[in-house]
């Protein structure tokens, strides 16, 4: 598993290096990947279907609880198989939906990337891992959406996009971390047994919440649900793959992963059907309005998120039921909606549906997609997906625990189900009735490439619309088991009998329908709902996001003016503050002069030494002295490091001193000659800054000196170097093995520090490149 | 600052100075030493030489920019921490020979770990200083 989850990584890596000889030639090679893993974890359906979870673990850093663990359970066979299966078709569209593209490649890169980083999201058994590869789809996301990045406003999407999503990140690594803390362990199938433990802890509220962020932002709830229509800049096959199918449902499959661990509670149950229910509600009335083919589907989507999240809120055995099967009803409808319209924007450049009609005359096959997925989003009875998904969410409300609620709950799924009805029906099937425009006559059917996946994901709603036991046997009992935590024995049907469920699913689709002949969408009732946006949460969380900014200029202007002596004032005064606080917090210090010893005679020899130095320094004039001075009292610090036995320590700063004079050198070379700029005001902060410095650090030492020190540290370092690093030398030990990480980092620093020595001296550009 | 005397003093100076910072590093797992102080060690022999001959003499017989044994050192670190992945142990675990080797002694990936610190640091203190004073020289003519 670990090598089906890396595949689209190293794929992806493969790109940089490969990537402009696959642009034309042997661009199919792209197709393979998908199809394979595909059939990989089509394979495992025999053995999830029974029953049975498969697990993989491979350490990675065992010692902070990070490790490759896998899981492949019902949850994550539905999205794998979605993930690939989607994938497959998706990729066929883009090689030829962007063909020709200059940037073809790093275009398959990014999705090889997100491709990697969406499996590694719903296989991983570690928390932490998760976290890391949900990170990654955001981070592929944002790519996508600014694929074309010399649009202003691609570039504006994806960064709305990137810092909702990755501020949601944060809160759920908070919370993450709150749960391994309370738990013990990162592993998500030992969470469950630790299901009391995390719901009687005090912080359970505050997990659920930050969780409920991280969730919420990914999968474009009320109020963060605005960066999903921005995202819509992202070519087609990106929308259709990451902003409908997959990425934005890796909310749902955390809220779904977790809903049998800290889910079945109030909080959990009602925050998540109050939010749930106010997205789904707020987006499917929006989508009516819009204009623009791309703006309906993102609404749309919006609102069918909202429907999942309100059903895991629910938190029934039917809602989870109807969860499983609307995640992959609403995947393949809206799929194919998104590549219709991908084939409508590539042939007549318009997704204006004021504009088309007719289309049906001169692209039939994609004519049949598009209405065909535009049945099965309105639930058209007996023969779609659609129709089980809608069924099930019904019965769903109609099963809630709390009778006072079930008409509350099912009427608002009613008039959310009435909107997408009609919602659906004016993306697939508007652009196709009608009379067709004289401009649009001259369209040809496209590549076989561009039409042949949406038809076939279509068909797939339909075929498996009209077997469902066959799904429910193979893939979606086993989800529903998995987010129910037990078994939920759900057996899908067409065909209920005369039942009020029906009734309801045939109202909605009827009064829907009418919807749809009554509502004409036009560019004036855009304008009329654009009017509240002053009110959106869009524009609250944009003001506050450039207030932020606001803020943070402030505060650099301040804090950061670029002079040097600015700086060292500022750290050493924080310093000093800081030392000072803990001192006068500590009590008073105790010296017990009795034990001090007479100082050697050459230990007072290197003092004077050191205050000659001291006071050469602070009198010339000349900078080249004060350097030689600063030198003179590096070595002799040196020589007190030696008296006092730390040789490494004495080693290195007596080399570090020679190079840094060295370096003080050279860079005095390039410094316009000594004035004296300081004034006498000036001079006595410097002096009085300076020598409470002194004194600060002076009682700090006493106090040091004074406290019974604790040997822990040092002991355990000293008995195990041996013993587990084989080395003599602690010090060198711990640089190399203990702290190695550590020390990797900073070599890692210093090599940046050469690099922007180098690139400022060396690489200057002409003032033609300047902008 | 051209003065024979240095010059003839660093023909011998640099292969010993280099010599001893490679011992520093060797033997720094069991006494005082290590890659840090071996790399800056090595670093101030060739500033030295620099010092004496020019730093374009210098940059001759380095034959390559010392910018790049930085990448070269940051690889090695690397391969020494993953290396222990490849056995199933976690990164960073240190792997070591059985038997000593002859005038070297103990041969563990720590000690690569050390030996890419080592060109890391002799990388970075000789481009900032060199690249500096190249800079100067520049200006001068």
């Amino acid at each position: 598993m670990l090598l089906a989850v890396l595949s689209g990584l190293l794929f992806s890596i493969a790109m940089v290096f490969f990537g402009k000889g696959l642009k034309a030639k042997w661009s199919p090679l792209l197709l393979v990947l998908p199809p394979v893993l595909f059939t990989f974890f089509a394979s495992f359906i025999p053995f999830i279907s029974s029953g049975n979870i498969q697990l993989q673990h491979i350490n990675w850093v065992p010692s902070l609880g990070i490790n490759f663990d896998f899981k492949l359970d019902g949850l994550s066979l539905l999205f794998t198989l979605m993930i690939t299966g989607i994938g497959t078709a998706i990729f066929i569209y883009a090689r030829k939906y962007l063909k020709g593209h200059p940037y073809f490649d790093r275009f398959f890169g990014y999705l090889f990337l997100f491709m990697s980083a969406m499996l590694g999201v719903v296989l991983s058994n570690n928390i932490l891992l998760l976290f890391i590869f949900w990170e990654l789809t955001s981070i592929s996301s944002f790519f996508l959406i600014g694929f074309n990045n010399d649009n202003a406003d691609s570039r504006k999407s994806a960064l709305t996009a990137l810092s909702i999503t990755g501020l949601g990140g944060f809160f759920l690594l908070a919370s993450l971390i709150l749960i391994g803390n309370i738990a013990g362990t990162y592993t998500i199938s030992e969470l469950i047994n630790s299901r009391d433990l995390l719901l009687k802890d005090p912080l359970y509220p505050l997990i659920i919440g930050l969780l409920f962020i991280g969730a919420f932002t990914k999968s474009a709830q009320f109020p963060f649900h605005f960066w999903l229509p921005g995202a819509m800049k992202a070519p087609t096959p990106v929308s259709a793959y990451l902003h409908s199918a997959t990425m934005v449902k890796a909310g749902i499959y955390l809220l779904a992963r977790f809903s049998p661990i800290l889910g079945g509670t109030d909080y959990w149950n009602y925050t998540l059907i109050i939010v749930g229910g106010i997205t789904m509600l707020y987006a499917s009335i929006h989508s009516l309005f819009r204009t623009d083919l791309k703006g309906i589907l993102a609404y749309s989507t919006i609102s069918a998120l909202g429907i999942l999240t309100f059903l895991i809120g629910l938190g029934t055995k039917e809602a989870m039921i109807a969860v499983s099967v609307f995640i992959l009803a609403h995947a393949l409808y809206k799929a194919t909606l998104f590549l219709v319209t991908g084939i409508i924007d590539h042939e007549t450049h318009t997704r204006d549906i004021t504009v088309l009609s007719g289309l049906r005359k001169v692209l039939p096959p994609v004519a049949l997609a598009g209405i065909l997925a535009a049945l099965s989003s309105a639930g058209f009875p007996l023969v779609t997906l659609g129709f089980i998904g809608k069924d099930l969410i019904y019965e769903a409300t109609l099963t809630f625990s709390n009778p006072t609620l079930i008409w509350t709950l099912t009427g608002l799924a009613i008039v959310t189900n009435i909107g997408l009805v009609a919602a659906g029906f004016m993306a697939g099937i508007t652009p196709f009735v009608g009379k067709l425009p004289q401009q649009f006559e001259k369209i040809h059917i496209p590549y076989k490439g561009l039409w042949i996946p949406p038809l076939v994901l279509a068909l797939l709603g339909i075929i498996l619309g009209i077997f469902p036991a066959v799904v429910g046997e193979l893939i979606t009992n086993q989800t529903a088991n998995t987010i129910f935590g037990a078994n939920t024995n759900s057996h899908l049907a067409v065909w209920h009998g005369w039942t009020l469920v029906l009734f309801l699913s045939l109202g909605t689709l009827a009064v829907g329908s009418l919807l749809y002949i009554l509502n004409k969408p036009s560019m004036a009732k855009l304008a009329a709902i654009e009017r509240f946006n002053v009110i959106s949460p869009k524009t609250i969380i944009m003001g506050l996001g450039s207030k932020i900014m606001q803020f943070s200029s402030w505060y650099t202007d301040r804090m950061h003016n670029g002079y040097l002596r600015s700086y060292h004032l500022k750290i050493i005064l924080f310093a000093e503050a800081v030392l000072a606080y803990k001192l006068w917090v500590s009590g008073p210090i105790y010296i017990d002069f009795w034990s001090l010893t007479y100082p050697d005679l050459y230990e007072v020899a290197i003092v004077f030494v050191l205050i000659g130095a001291l006071f050469l320094i602070l009198t010339t004039p000349s900078r080249l002295t004060a350097v030689v001075s600063m030198s003179v009292i590096g070595y002799c610090i040196c020589l007190i490091f030696v008296i006092y036995s730390a040789p490494d320590l004495a080693m290195t700063q007596f080399t570090i001193d020679t190079l840094s004079t060295v370096l003080f050198v050279l860079v005095l070379y390039k410094l316009p000659g000594f004035v004296n700029l300081t004034n006498k005001k000036v001079l006595f902060r410097d002096a009085l800054v300076a020598i409470s410095f002194g004194i600060i650090i002076a009682l700090t030492a006493f106090k040091i000196w004074a406290e019974p020190i604790n040997k822990d540290i040092s002991n355990f370092y000293g008995e195990n170097a041996y013993i587990l690093a084989k080395g003599k030398n602690v010090v060198n030990v711990i640089l190399v093995d203990f702290r190695g990480i550590d020390t990797m980092f900073e070599t890692v620093v210093l090599s940046i520090a050469a690099i922007g020595v180098y690139s400022m001296i060396r690489l200057r550009l002409k003032s033609s490149e300047k902008e | 600052m051209k003065s024979p005397i240095l010059q003839s003093a660093t023909k011998y100076l640099l292969p010993i100075l280099l010599l001893f910072s490679f011992f520093l590093l060797l033997r720094g797992h069991y006494y005082p030493g290590g890659g840090f102080v071996g790399g800056l060690v090595a670093s101030i022999a060739f500033v030295l030489h620099s010092f004496a001959n020019g730093t374009e003499a210098t940059m001759k017989i380095l034959k390559h920019k010392p910018l790049s044994l930085i990448p070269v050192g940051l690889a090695i670190s690397t391969v020494s921490v993953t290396i222990p992945m490849l056995f199933g142990l976690p990164a960073m675990t240190g792997l070591w020979l059985e038997e000593p080797i002859p005038v070297i002694g103990m041969i563990g990936s720590s000690l690569f770990f050390d030996l890419g610190v080592y060109l890391v640091v002799i990388g970075v203190v000789l481009t900032i200083l060199f690249t500096i004073s190249l800079n100067n020289l520049e200006e001068k003519n």
